[in-house]
């Protein structure tokens, strides 16, 4: 396992009184993509939206315990802050239907702080390569967002994502409303963007976790059961309610 | 012989019964818009198309066929004027308050806001000008009846407006847009400016046009405070004319010119009241089609 990215430990989150995750603990290595996978229900997406700080949005909603981000909690800074460091691709794609894609791309670097038009133009050009789009749309840069396919918009999300230049990607079931072409698109991505980033994602699908991950881990009714390298977990678990999950006899 | 019918002709009588009865309420909802628009076009179109109309006085009453109907020149002048003073006012005060409580629902203040805004659109219009009316009479009689206690009347009449629409507008655009916006790192206030009341601004300028449509049309709360004038605009301070006090005023004179100016007045009033409302349902389609991911 190399160094430690983000450190998540004794993490409780609640909506209202109710919690949807308690007492996780786990740590995503540097530069691997760490796969969350589980049940419908069992706080896969609640685990991640901590990792942003993008839990606390939701009305009622409070984490406690802590998640290090280089040895420092995020939970202690500025959310915008944590939130440039930590970009997230969220399940449906959620380009902004009002800008091209060109604006898109660029509206983390247009919104905060000050980039000169070469400065914005590369990190255009260079987050769309990254995301595999460039080719695509590189002769209708102007053209409207939502004139792209479904599975073009989720890859111009996470175009976007990467342009504010975050040091880790959060991936919630980026492919759940895309096709097998599409899906595929998204999974050879992510195994390149773990050269430069720490990718954690989120998904419903085992055999995805499989192809992507190196590091998995199983979440049971809002508790870790299980996490480690994904071969071991998925050919070797510890816990046989993680093998009960993955031979598919129940979930 | 059977006096029954079998249960299927009795299901089939009864649907079409109910389809012609539907039919028959569409025709007593349209009944009366078409006669408004037939009665003040056949009524109203003669004098409105005069060249003088929008730019001359308003009559003093006359009786003879000789006499010349003129125009409504001051009564436009003022309505324009007064919707201008109260949309102004309410789109200050109506769109930050309608964006507080949509996008910070969550604190007791936002909630207030749009309760506030539903009582207010339920209190009638003549109660707004007699407010407005009474609190000058006691803390500034000089400008009681004027420009601006008319546009303070009518911008509470357009503020709840105002704020409905605009709320209603900001709740089209799609909460993914929100997250997505905070998760790349911008504040809560630039994504609510730059990404949600951009995309909502069709919605929230329909609401303001609504509004002030509405306020256009409106002669209760006008008639304590702009309190109507035969004159062109003299000062803020003054008495102002308006469109619905002169119908008002003329649709029950005894002079056949004054009545006559008074249908000219309302056929204006309807038009620009009927082709604010179509631009308006126009636009809020164009922008939830935009929403809901055609291009």
């Amino acid at each position: 396992m190399g160094a430690t990215k983000m450190k998540v430990s004794g993490l409780t989150a609640f909506y209202g009184n109710k919690p949807a995750i308690s007492d996780i603990s786990l740590e995503f290595p540097d530069h691997a993509v760490s796969a969350i996978i589980g049940p419908s229900g069992c706080g896969k997406s609640t685990l991640i939206r901590c990792l942003n700080r993008m839990h606390e949005t939701a009305p009622r909603a409070r984490v406690a315990g802590q998640v290090l981000l280089d040895g420092e909690d995020i939970y202690a800074q500025d959310p915008t802050r944590v939130r440039r460091r930590v970009g997230m691709v969220f399940q449906r794609p959620n380009p902004f239907v009002t800008m091209s894609i060109y604006n898109n791309v660029s509206v983390s670097l247009r919104f905060n702080g000050h980039h000169s038009r070469e400065e914005i133009d590369r990190a255009v050009v260079r987050s769309l390569e990254q995301s595999a789009l460039w080719d695509e749309v590189k002769d209708r840069i102007d053209a409207p967002a939502m004139s792209l396919s479904g599975g073009q918009q989720q890859r111009l999300c996470i175009a976007r994502a990467l342009a504010a230049e975050p040091e880790v990607l959060l991936m919630d079931e980026p492919c759940s409303a895309l096709d097998p072409i599409a899906t595929a698109k998204i999974e050879e991505l992510v195994s390149r963007l773990k050269k430069e980033y720490t990718v954690v994602i989120v998904t419903h699908n085992m055999q995805q976790a499989a192809r992507v991950a190196d590091f998995t881990a199983f979440l049971y009714l809002g508790k870790l059961i299980e996490f480690g390298p994904t071969e071991q977990l998925f050919e070797r678990p510890k816990e046989s309610l993680t093998e009960a999950y993955i031979t598919g006899r129940f979930g | 012989m059977k006096l029954r019918f079998d249960r299927h002709a009795r299901r089939k009588l009864f649907s079409h019964g109910i389809t012609v009865a539907s039919g028959l309420t569409i025709l007593a909802v349209l009944y009366p818009l078409a006669s408004i628009l037939y009665e003040s076009a056949t009524r109203g179109g003669r004098v409105l198309f005069q060249l003088t109309f929008v730019t001359a006085v308003p009559p003093n009453g006359c009786s003879i066929i000789a006499c010349k109907t003129v125009g409504v020149g001051p009564a436009i002048q003022g309505t324009l004027i007064l919707i201008g003073i109260g949309g102004g006012i309410a789109l200050l005060v109506g769109i930050p308050a309608a964006i507080f409580a949509s996008e910070y629902r969550t604190r007791g203040l936002g909630r207030a806001i749009s309760f506030t805004a539903d009582v207010l659109a339920g209190i009638p219009s003549i109660i707004m000008g007699v407010f407005i009316y009474s609190y000058f009479v006691l803390y500034d009689p000089t400008i009681t009846f004027s420009a601006i206690t008319g546009g303070l009347a009518l911008s509470a009449i357009m503020i709840p407006i105002v704020v409905r629409t605009t709320e209603e507008a900001l709740h089209t655009v799609p909460n993914s847009m929100r997250e997505a916006a905070l998760a790349l790192g911008i504040s809560k206030w630039r994504t609510t400016l730059r990404i949600v009341l951009v995309a909502a601004l069709p919605g929230v300028l329909t609401g303001v046009l609504l509004a002030v449509m509405r306020g256009a049309g409106e002669a209760a709360p006008l008639l304590f405070t702009a309190a109507g004038s035969n004159i062109f605009f003299q000062g803020l301070n003054y008495r102002v004319a308006a469109l619905p006090l002169l119908i008002y005023n003329f649709a029950e004179s005894p002079y056949s010119n004054q009545v006559q100016v008074a249908w000219g007045a309302t056929l204006l009033l309807i038009s620009l009241i009927l082709i604010a409302n179509v631009f308006s349902r126009y636009m809020l389609s164009r922008m939830v089609r935009k929403m809901s991911g055609g291009a």
